[in-house]
């Protein structure tokens, strides 16, 4: 930093209880764990700065949050966040989050992991968590591949992308998880790609304050295979083309937002209805059932 | 009614422009190039020096036209940048 510069911050008194030498994000980091290992232009980052002003916004007590993820580059998260947080063995994220969410109904629980862990290997868990409306925010950050383990072909990846193994273009019909997710019962859906901040901020808030299923699907770029793969440059090249092609539609039916490789693609919030979650309804059930015998059940 | 037209005849002062103090941790910096890429009055630019990991960091120089807008600060993925405000009155 210049000379001039630090003459100016030295004359001049920023707003009080900020300190100018630390990031806002150190608070909520271990920073003993940094630098993180996500690459040079990747958009994971970018999500745990919306996260991180998300739970600001909604003025959650840190020691209230839990989260969980599970085996990935995303599953890192849970090793930076300087809150409550599980790294749990690969695809059981949402049974982590589900067991804690029974036994403690009120911390809220955030599934903050990828989509080869949530949708591929978990994808029966996230299917039955959101058919029985547990109380969770499910962040599941998309980039179409296995990324940390070299770039295997995943249940998202579109159609002829040339991944390691698919070199000749892949021919597998890939998952539509905004579909996926509102078929199966979540309360709220939205799609944001890593450039869309404001409004990937806005959607956390919500989701974290819906009660029941919320899931929100973040477009990030993976620029070492990827972007690579596909000769669609860094992970820079990808944002301009996420602001150039992507169409913000918001409550656009979801059979109409899967993605291609070079298509242009939907954006936005989905779906936001209102259903019963696990403990309401169970609560409800045997109220009705077993009458002033029943205590509710509060954890 | 618009604001434009609610203050004239009563005198109000033009709001200010909130003015902002750009820091850069340019050693945790990976050299992306989001902040310079989406700052709205471009602020930033790369710059020709090396941090520690091999990467060119950002440098400021347009520092007077920086609004504390935040964005920079929301898209960088490796916690390497903030904007603060300064106090009304004491422009940089």
């Amino acid at each position: 930093m210049s000379v001039l510069s630090e003459l100016q911050k030295a004359s001049l008194s920023p707003t009080p209880d900020f300190h100018p030498e630390n990031h806002p994000m150190d608070d909520f980091l271990r920073m003993d764990r940094m630098p993180h290992i996500w690459c040079s232009t990747c958009g994971i980052g970018v999500s745990v700065n919306c996260f991180a002003k998300a739970l600001e916004k909604c003025q959650i007590p840190l020691d209230q949050v839990v989260v969980v993820s599970g085996i990935g580059c995303t599953g890192r998260v849970a090793g930076y966040v300087k809150v409550d947080s599980f790294h749990t063995t690969h695809g059981r994220a949402i049974p982590f989050a589900t067991g804690m969410k029974l036994a403690n109904p009120k911390l809220k629980v955030i599934v903050f992991s990828g989509d080869g862990d949530i949708i591929a290997i978990g994808g029966n868990h996230f299917i039955n968590a959101a058919r029985r409306n547990i109380d969770i925010t499910v962040i599941c950050v998309n980039n179409f591949n296995y990324a940390m383990t070299g770039g295997q072909l995943a249940s998202t990846t579109p159609e002829g992308s040339v991944l390691s193994t698919s070199p000749f273009g892949s021919y597998e019909f890939p998952f539509n998880l905004p579909f996926l997710a509102e078929s199966v019962g979540a309360v709220y859906v939205a799609r944001w790609t890593s450039l869309h901040v404001y409004n990937q901020t806005v959607s956390m808030v919500e989701a974290l304050k819906k009660p029941g299923f919320s899931f929100i699907e973040v477009i990030a770029p993976c620029p070492t295979i990827f972007e690579r793969q596909q000769k669609m440059g860094d992970g820079l090249d990808r944002l301009r083309w996420y602001c150039e092609n992507s169409d913000i539609r918001n409550g656009a039916s979801t059979k109409d937002v899967d993605i291609r490789l070079r298509d242009r693609m939907v954006v936005g919030k989905f779906v936001d209805v209102e259903r019963p979650t696990y403990l309401e309804a169970m609560n409800a059930h045997y109220r009705e059932r077993l009458g002033s015998k029943y205590k509710d059940y509060e954890g | 009614m618009p604001v434009r037209q609610r203050e004239k005849p009563f005198g109000f002062p033009k709001p200010e422009t909130p003015h902002g103090e750009i820091v850069i941790l340019e050693e945790r910096c990976k050299g992306c190039g989001f902040c310079i890429e989406y700052c709205p009055h471009d602020v930033l630019v790369l710059s020709k020096k090396f941090n520690a990991k091999g990467y060119h960091p950002p440098e400021v120089v347009k520092a007077e036209l920086c609004v504390d807008c935040g964005f920079c600060r929301m898209i960088c993925p490796e916690f390497a940048i903030y904007t603060y405000e300064l106090k009304t009155g004491e422009k940089p």
